[in-house]
């Protein structure tokens, strides 16, 4: 499997960074190398093998239900770059 | 009954899915214990973890995994004691992680059915493919201000059971039953408020058709529909769409659309649509979800009788039509109403106030159940006084009336305005006694062959007593008297 | 008085205790140092005046008799652990001004225990990296030199902040987080001992996130004992923490007895890389035969896995973050670059807010995760993942910790591995596998190269028995009796 310009491109997108133009060919190429390298993982027989997802041998945890958090709201938007009302802000959103 | 669309080479069927996205009945959010409860100020119910703070982790709300539960035994459906928490990434304004947590390939439920109650008390059966937590959103508010959206994250992190339908509908009206129920076997189960108006249920649509008989055609999604009327324009106006792309040799491109009720019409979101690629995978945060069948079984103890059972029940014991079991047990407030009124009563004739005069009382004045003037108990006094023959059935609708507007009792109404229905044969007899005197040619004609007068003398006996007179005493005296 | 920064945690808490100093005294020696330190750029925030003030309430609960167990010590905290009221960085630009409005679960777990922040130290952006070249607030600079030799070398990563500030005396000891060897590789390039615990024994709540299901909290600090008394301070069961394990904490300290006769530790004939320095084997060797010495059994063992770690490894972090660092879109909190609407400031702010590395990995891991991609490559992973713990599991039926090298080589010099990513990534060879299996594993200073640098050698444990990596990893350090110390040439 090889990327291309565009794959990149798309990828940049799904990811929302911006990348110019000129940087996806390069991109292209680093992230190449490094999947080229990765290629490797399919030496290892893992016909059955069931994908590890976690290193704890332990069950989920449930949480009583109490409302135990929340009602701060200054502290939500204290960090915000823009915001009003106890609102955040974005650019307008047309739908 | 199935829609079908006429087109222009022929017949086509529409063919309808649904996903409904109800929001648990909780006190705090799926991974948080910020306050679930809907209405309060901007950013006010929101945790650190609901902000995506950087380090914030989640952890499960138990009371939003027996919902699910709870809600998938509701369902007939099984219940899956492995399931797992997925991200689902996408950018999104009021999507604070840049994913949403969710159950992708392994769900807490899996397959399951439900009956829907179409018109003349016939039913169907429709498939459920599967039921899973998720967490919802915050809220983008568009209209505050010129160049800016605001965003508020009280709802972000509030669980969600979407619950998705098989492509089992084949009409507007089925997928309005479909949906109907489905509310109906929540608020049954108290699992959710089915609250459309507040959002806490929702619906993406998807509708495609095809040629009768054959296969699947592309279908496309109608995404956060919060009315049944509006989900019934949107599938007619969808339909139409695609038989007329179809029929003019286009093809129907899967898309997701949105629905503007302004305008009646369907339009797409392609701009939204781009490059859609959740990249779900196992959220890291959490583990694998899982429970024994104890925890379902101890579930399972608690559940209500749900509204199809209950309509059985209400056919086979209380001899109550189909359709009037089916109007009785769509609302669990109604249901329990009418039980109450029923307890130790005519159930049929109990059936027939709740539904008539109580409904119809109550839709005209736009009142709920829940503020009806005239409550369960004083509605079975009502119908007491019918049984013992104190007031006629007609004499009712009018204390009924009293009832509803004053909120008084009904013996004090009857007490009040004299109501009380005579059956003192010496007075009825009196009445009769002068109808007949005061109408000799009506008297003759009777005689004479005219059977069909009975009725006018009936009347006229009826309106000297002012409506009291009972009638069976009244038939039981005037006929001899006419026969002579 | 001596120098008080030059008092192993151990001594400090003695003297303390004694009355030999005050935590005053004792924090603001640090203080100075901290401040000498600057050339090695180790701080991004320096927190003195509420250094003085924790350490003044510290002497006043000594005086009442009801000083914790790490009463009056200064510490320094890695950047990527949040503290309530004061800048948290994750060294990136895209965290710009952010000041969290809550604690983490392990800093507060700290200073419950009484002891005292000095600042908060620099690391690879948002852990990302082995050299502490990425950071947006500059390369942190190693306190070692090689003899004869002025050049700057790096610190290892991404805990380098951590490593150069204890290394360099302007800490007694600092928290770090391991997510592939981010606490062992710098503390074997800077000589001092790094603890990765078991994932799970600490809480990662508050502490920004780069691989979720790898992410550990541990201790540096200059002996194994320090790291055994801040292990104890900072681990925990944390009901805010879903994969936190709720088991007690044992006294690791007192599981330094000093004895490990009969203990069997494994050799893994796969840690032998083709290549691989001479004084690196010749020093692992050393290691075997010093723990030979001391009564432990030597058992050879495979864990045939070990070459697809790595490439493993750099799919399932990246897979992680990139979706962990989703949140860091320019609406909530940190840096925030305007575009014509919401994507484009989305994107805008995300391509000035992170440096190259991190855009590298965000753009491999969410093509590993891409539809169509993600079977062959995030899947995969994770199946190899399982196999390489499998390989742990089997070992441990044999042995009870196993010994190899920490790192493939002593400190580098800067932008020396910075053409290849891939070169650099090899770094973390030897502690990623147990990463992977999230095993406990520690780096203990054992030797000086050729060129007179720090190198470490690495014990791995049981999940959950860092009792018995402590254990050996004490003896290891006093066989090494590793005493040496970096010329102070930053004091100028």
């Amino acid at each position: 499997m090889s990327l291309d310009k565009a794959t990149v491109a798309k990828v940049a997108n799904l990811a929302r960074i911006k990348v110019e133009e000129k940087d996806l060919e390069p991109m292209a190429a680093e992230l190449n190398n490094i999947l080229g390298w990765v290629e490797q993982l399919g030496e290892v027989d893992t016909a059955d093998v069931e994908p590890m997802t976690s290193v704890a041998e332990m069950r989920l945890r449930w949480r009583a239900d109490e409302v135990t958090d929340g009602g701060y709201v200054e502290d939500i938007v204290a960090n915000a770059p823009s915001g009003e009302d106890g609102y955040f802000a974005v650019p307008k959103v047309i739908e | 009954m199935g829609m079908i669309i006429q087109g222009a080479t022929g017949d086509w069927e529409v063919v309808i899915g649904l996903e409904i996205h109800a929001q648990v009945t909780s006190k705090s959010k799926l991974f948080s214990g910020a306050s679930a409860a809907y209405g309060a100020a901007p950013n006010s119910q929101v945790s650190f973890v609901d902000a995506a703070m950087p380090g914030m982790l989640p952890v499960i709300n138990e009371m939003a995994v027996e919902q699910a539960v709870r809600t998938g035994l509701g369902l007939n459906a099984k219940i899956n004691k492995f399931s797992v928490f997925d991200r689902k990434n996408y950018f999104y304004a009021d999507l604070p992680q840049g994913y949403q947590i969710s159950q992708y390939l392994q769900p807490i439920v899996g397959e399951g059915k439900i009956l829907i109650d179409l018109k003349d008390g016939e039913t169907r059966e429709i498939g459920i493919t599967r039921l899973h937590l998720e967490q919802d959103a915050g809220k983008s508010l568009h209209d505050q201000h010129p160049s800016m959206s605001f965003i508020d994250l009280n709802r972000s992190g509030v669980p969600l059971m979407e619950i998705v339908s098989e492509p089992d509908m084949r009409s507007p009206e089925e997928a309005a039953a479909y949906v109907k129920k489905i509310r109906s076997i929540v608020r049954y189960l108290g699992t959710c408020d089915g609250n459309m108006e507040e959002g806490s249920m929702r619906a993406d649509v998807n509708v495609s058709v095809r040629r009768v008989g054959e296969e699947f055609g592309t279908r496309c999604e109608m995404k956060n529909i919060n009315s049944v009327r509006f989900m019934q324009q949107a599938i007619i106006y969808e339909a139409n769409r695609q038989v007329d792309i179809l029929e003019s040799g286009g093809t129907v491109e899967q898309e997701t659309r949105l629905y503007d009720p302004d305008r009646g019409e369907t339009r797409s979101m392609r701009s939204k649509e781009e490059a859609h690629d959740y990249r779900y995978f196992p959220d890291p945060d959490l583990l694998p979800l899982e429970f024994d069948g104890a925890f379902i079984e101890r579930i399972r103890e608690t559940l209500p009788e749900l509204p199809d059972p209950k309509k059985a029940r209400f056919i086979k014991d209380l001899g109550l039509s189909p359709y009037d079991a089916g109007v009785l047990v769509a609302e669990k407030e109604v249901a329990d109403y009418f039980e109450a009124v029923a307890e130790g009563r005519d159930a049929k004739l109990a059936a027939n106030w709740v539904i008539g005069e109580l409904f119809g009382h109550l839709n005209r004045t736009g009142k709920d159940l829940a503020d009806s003037p005239v409550e369960a108990p004083a509605l079975g006094d009502l119908i007491d006084l019918i049984k013992d023959g104190t007031i006629s059935n007609r004499i009712a609708k009018e204390v009924f009336e009293e009832m509803f507007d004053t909120g008084k009792k009904a013996a004090d109404i009857v007490e009040e305005k004299g109501l009380k229905q005579v059956s003192d044969t010496g007075a009825i007899e009196a009445a009769i006694d002068a109808v007949i005197a005061a109408n000799p040619d009506k008297v003759a004609e009777y005689r004479g062959g005219k059977d069909k007068l009975f009725g006018f003398f009936m009347g006229q006996v009826m309106k000297a007593t002012q409506g009291k007179a009972n009638p069976g005493v009244v038939t039981e005296i005037l006929k001899p008297k006419l026969d002579g | 008085m001596s120098d008080l920064t030059k008092l192993t945690i151990a001594e400090a808490r003695a003297g303390l205790e004694k009355g030999d100093f005050s935590s005053r005294e004792l924090t603001a020696a640090h203080i100075t140092a901290m401040t000498a330190s600057k050339p090695l750029n180790a701080y991004i925030t320096e927190t003195p005046e509420q250094a003085v003030e924790a350490a003044t309430d510290s002497d006043t609960r000594r005086a009442k008799g009801e000083a914790g167990k790490l009463d009056g010590i200064p510490l320094a905290i890695k950047d990527l652990f949040c503290t309530k009221g004061v800048l948290t960085t994750a060294a990136s630009h895209i965290l710009d001004g952010f000041t969290p409005h809550y604690e983490s679960t392990v800093t507060a777990n700290l200073w419950n225990a009484g002891a005292v922040m000095l600042g908060k130290v620099n690391l690879d952006e948002f852990a990302m990296g082995s050299s502490n070249e990425t950071s947006y607030y500059g390369n942190v600079v190693n306190p070692w030199r090689r003899e004869g030799d002025e050049s700057a070398l790096v610190p290892g990563g991404s805990s380098g902040g951590s490593a150069s500030a204890v290394a360099s005396f302007s800490a007694m000891g600092a928290t770090g987080t391991d997510t592939g060897g981010s606490i062992r590789q710098p503390a074997s390039f800077t000589g001092i001992v790094g603890m990765k615990p078991t994932y799970g024994r600490c809480s990662r709540w508050g502490v920004v996130a780069f691989a979720s299901s790898l992410d550990q909290p541990g201790p540096m600090a200059r002996t194994v004992r320090d790291t055994a008394i801040m292990l104890e301070a900072m681990a925990g069961f944390d009901p805010k923490d879903s994969t936190s394990v709720n088991m007690p904490v044992p006294n690791f300290e007192a599981a330094m007895t000093g004895d490990i006769k009969g203990l069997k530790i494994g050799i893994p004939k796969e840690y032998r890389l083709d290549g691989m320095s001479e004084e690196i084997d010749t020093l692992w060797q050393q290691g075997i035969d010093w723990l030979k010495a001391a009564g432990a059994e030597i058992v050879d063992i495979s864990l045939p896995h070990t070459k697809y770690a790595l490439p493993a490894y750099y799919i399932i972090a990246p897979a992680e973050a990139s979706s962990n660092l989703a949140r860091y879109d320019g609406v909530r909190y940190g840096l925030r670059v305007e575009g014509k609407d919401l994507n484009e400031m989305y994107a805008n702010t995300r391509a000035e807010g992170f440096g190259a590395e991190v855009k590298r990995r965000l753009l491999i891991g969410t093509y590993a995760l891409s539809a169509g991609y993600y079977d062959a490559y995030y899947l995969k992973a994770q199946k190899v993942r399982a196999r390489i713990a499998e390989d742990f599991k089997q070992a441990y039926l044999n042995v009870d910790v196993i010994l190899t090298p920490t790192a493939p080589s002593a400190a580098f010099g800067f932008g020396e591995k910075g053409d290849d990513p891939l070169e650099m990534y090899l770094n973390d060879v030897f502690t990623v596998p147990a990463s992977l299996a999230g095993l406990p594993g520690i780096s203990v200073p054992a030797g000086l190269s050729t060129e007179g640098l720090p190198l470490g050698l690495q014990l791995l444990g049981k999940p959950f028995d860092e009792e018995t990596v402590f254990r050996a990893a004490g003896v290891l350090e006093e066989a090494a009796a590793f005493t040496a110390t970096p010329t102070d040439w930053w004091r100028g």
